[in-house]
């Protein structure tokens, strides 16, 4: 079969898989934070990018205070950690100082997340310098798990997708079995009602804008292991973020979880067959299609209007 | 006394004790040269200065490749300064931000050739914005340097090129890695626009009619796109002798670092890149670049005697974790071979500058001797450099002089 042996093939078929499964964690990872900004509260965030440099910068910064103090092979975890907590802070003081202001203007949202992701890069590229910068990995993150001498798994890839899960399930947790995730159902659901019965809907808000900014640093955190960070780095994942959760249906986790896979498993095996550009553009090609069919996105939600 | 008289009181005072110091010895002045006879046209040419223009991306997504070309040519002007200058004027830099956006690359043209007349521009980086920006000098008859390697098939006389056009870069190091690797089979991959794409395309043809190899894949990816994992599924599939790179950006991080975890390192896979400077391994990193080798006509750890005092002065002026690549040298080259060049004219005149560049060699350019060819390219030697994990490059190999060849029969 195109000239190559079966053993060939199964090796391939086993790493595409994997392939495209890590296609999908990434992609699930840019687009959480996103969908739970938009989805729940109607708020276009340009600036989710910017927020996932956040992460990415944090993770540089600490590389190198690590790499100084010889902790390199530990920092990694911390990193996390910190990239979420700085990214949730500012987002917390973005929204009580601009977002919420905008609430009743859904599309202006648009042009101010905009502006302030224009804001944020110019800071970044004075702070930080305008050339691209890496973390150093812990020495366990390199490399590759060989089950059979022809496969190989990237660990840093492993260790993405188990990030991706502990995300999500978090997210889960947090939207469906907590009180919190009770008021933010709530608010989004009837916010007179919910502020009737006693719920600070501002503050329901607040938290869930910075939560989807803080994964935005999580996320970031996660692509220093595959990619570089600079001052632009968040542009090159806005449009892949947004291409999920529209097509996943805005107010849907459930739906962007669908559709990050989809999109991965029909790019990456496209990308195989055909060139990687004309992979991209079929995969782009059957999103606006399915779109033109079911315009609310796969999992549109079920609200009364 | 009157003021002209202490001036030249002064100046004839402060001349004799340079003199006296064996500061100087034949350095042009202004005195000797008047501004009446070395500019008929118009520049912004005083008694004691010139301005020059240099028109790079400060802001935007080329900010990160421009920054270094910007630095190199400040540098090169405050050197020249120091020198006392182009026929006894002092340099006045006139900079502008071309942003990242072609059109304002024009605009900006525009403006430091009729508003400030600036007596050449050293500037643009991406073919797009010297594409952008051609028509404005060749129109007010402006001079521009330009620093990037790039993929030839141009050629006008407002312009020089002191980077490598496609075949200096890519037929010796196509050569030279056939040969030590015996490499019959390429896998070529490029980030998806002009340059990677005119690139690719010469090299395929070198490597089916010259060196008797086979393209095996060929393989363009989006800018900006960080996935490469079933691009190198397919590479794993062909096992190809070399793979030669084009890739740029951010995606260059993704693309070393997924083939590193997806167990291809240069132990497994020998790769042979063109996009692949001391400035884009700050953000690859050099661990996941180690062993794999770059085709430029510089790098930074080239040892020779004008290379080190470059390096030394660069990291002086702009930090000590400053890198100097491939671009950031050629267009430290922009303000040397201007200034030899209005010297052999003996004017500032846009014409006469033009005519007088071709044949000038400068002997002590960082990366060694050049010459400027009638065609307004160098003639250059091409380095190979294998990148080891601190971020530099050890040249493992060096070709002859290779004649610049814009516009090469039988490869278009």
């Amino acid at each position: 079969m195109f000239g190559y042996s079966m053993a060939e093939i199964g090796n391939i078929v086993v790493m595409q898989g994997f392939s495209g499964l890590s296609m999908f964690t990434v992609l699930l990872l840019m687009a959480l934070g996103l969908a739970i900004i938009f989805g729940q509260m109607g708020v276009i965030n340009m600036a989710h990018g910017e927020f996932m440099t956040i992460g990415a910068y944090t993770t540089v910064m600490l590389s190198k205070v690590a790499a100084t103090y010889g902790f390199t092979n530990y920092y990694f975890i911390f990193a996390i950690l910190i990239a979420f907590g700085l990214a949730f802070i500012v987002g917390y003081f973005i929204e009580f100082v601009m977002i919420r202001h905008l609430y009743k203007r859904p599309l202006d949202t648009l042009l101010a997340t905009w502006g302030l992701s224009l804001v944020m890069q110019q800071i970044f590229r004075s702070t930080f310098g305008a050339k691209e910068v890496s973390a150093e990995l812990p020495e366990w993150m390199l490399g590759s798990f060989q089950p059979t001498p022809d496969i190989d798994i990237p660990i840093n890839g492993v260790f993405v997708m188990g990030l991706a899960a502990l995300v999500t399930f978090g997210v889960y947790m947090f939207m469906f079995k907590s009180r919190w995730g009770l008021r933010v159902r709530a608010t989004v659901q009837n916010r007179t009602m919910a502020g009737a019965v006693g719920i600070n809907t501002a503050k329901v808000d607040r938290v869930t804008f910075a939560l989807g900014c803080g994964i935005a640093g999580i996320a970031g955190a996660a692509f220093t292991t595959i990619a570089s960070t600079g001052p632009t780095t968040g542009t090159l994942y806005i449009v892949d973020s947004f291409m999920v959760v529209v097509f996943g249906g805005a107010a849907s986790i459930v739906g962007t979880i669908a559709s990050a896979f989809g999109i991965a498993q029909a790019q990456s095996v496209l990308q195989f067959f055909m060139t990687s550009s004309m992979g991209k553009v079929s995969t782009l090609l059957a999103i606006v299609t399915i779109l033109m069919m079911k315009p609310e996105g796969l999992f549109a939600s079920k609200l009364r209007k | 006394m009157s003021t002209l008289n202490r001036r030249g009181f002064m100046k004839g005072a402060l001349l004799g004790a340079m003199m006296a110091a064996g500061l100087i010895t034949g350095h042009a002045f202004a005195a000797d040269f008047p501004t009446a006879k070395v500019n008929t046209t118009g520049l912004a040419v005083t008694d004691t200065t010139v301005k020059v223009g240099i028109l790079h991306s400060a802001t935007g997504t080329m900010a990160i490749s421009e920054t270094g070309s910007i630095q190199a040519e400040k540098l090169a002007i405050e050197q020249i300064n120091a020198m006392g200058g182009i026929l006894g004027r002092k340099i006045e830099i006139v900079q502008e931000d071309g942003a990242s956006d072609w059109p304002t690359f024009a605009e900006k043209a525009k403006k430091l050739l009729e508003k400030d007349k600036v007596a050449s521009v050293m500037g643009c980086w991406t073919s797009a914005s010297r594409k952008a920006a051609l028509p404005v000098f060749e129109k007010d008859n402006g001079l521009l340097f330009y620093p990037t390697f790039y993929e030839g098939l141009e050629q006008s006389k407002n312009v020089f090129y002191t980077g490598q056009e496609a075949t200096q870069q890519i037929l010796a190091g196509l050569d030279w890695i056939a040969k030590e690797k015996n490499a019959k089979t390429f896998y070529l991959i490029g980030s998806d626009y002009i340059w990677p794409r005119t690139s690719m395309k010469i090299a395929r043809k070198h490597i089916e009619q010259h060196l008797g190899g086979k393209v095996v894949g060929e393989e363009y990816i989006a800018l900006g796109d960080t996935q490469f994992g079933s691009v190198i599924n397919k590479i794993k599939l062909k096992k190809p002798d070399v793979i030669y790179a084009a890739v740029v950006g951010g995606s260059n991080v993704a693309w070393f670092k997924q083939l590193n975890a997806a167990g291809l390192n240069s132990s497994k896979q020998t790769m042979l890149t063109i996009s692949v400077t001391e400035d884009e391994v700050l953000g690859i990193g050099g661990e996941n670049l180690a062993g794999f080798y770059s085709a430029m006509k510089y790098f930074q750890s080239q040892d020779n005697d004008s290379n080190k005092k470059f390096v030394e002065a660069f990291k002086k002026r702009w930090g000590k974790d400053a890198v100097i690549g491939d671009v950031t040298q050629a267009a430290y080259l922009g303000p040397w071979l201007y200034k030899a060049a209005v010297e052999r004219a003996g004017s500032f005149d846009v014409d006469k500058v033009q005519a007088a560049l071709p044949g000038y060699e400068f002997k002590d350019a960082p990366e060694g001797s050049v010459t400027v060819e009638a065609n307004h390219h160098l003639t250059t030697k091409l380095r190979i450099g294998q990148w080891g994990k601190d971020g530099q490059a050890k040249v493992v190999y060096t070709s002859g002089y290779i004649k610049p060849d814009p516009f090469p029969k039988g490869y278009q």
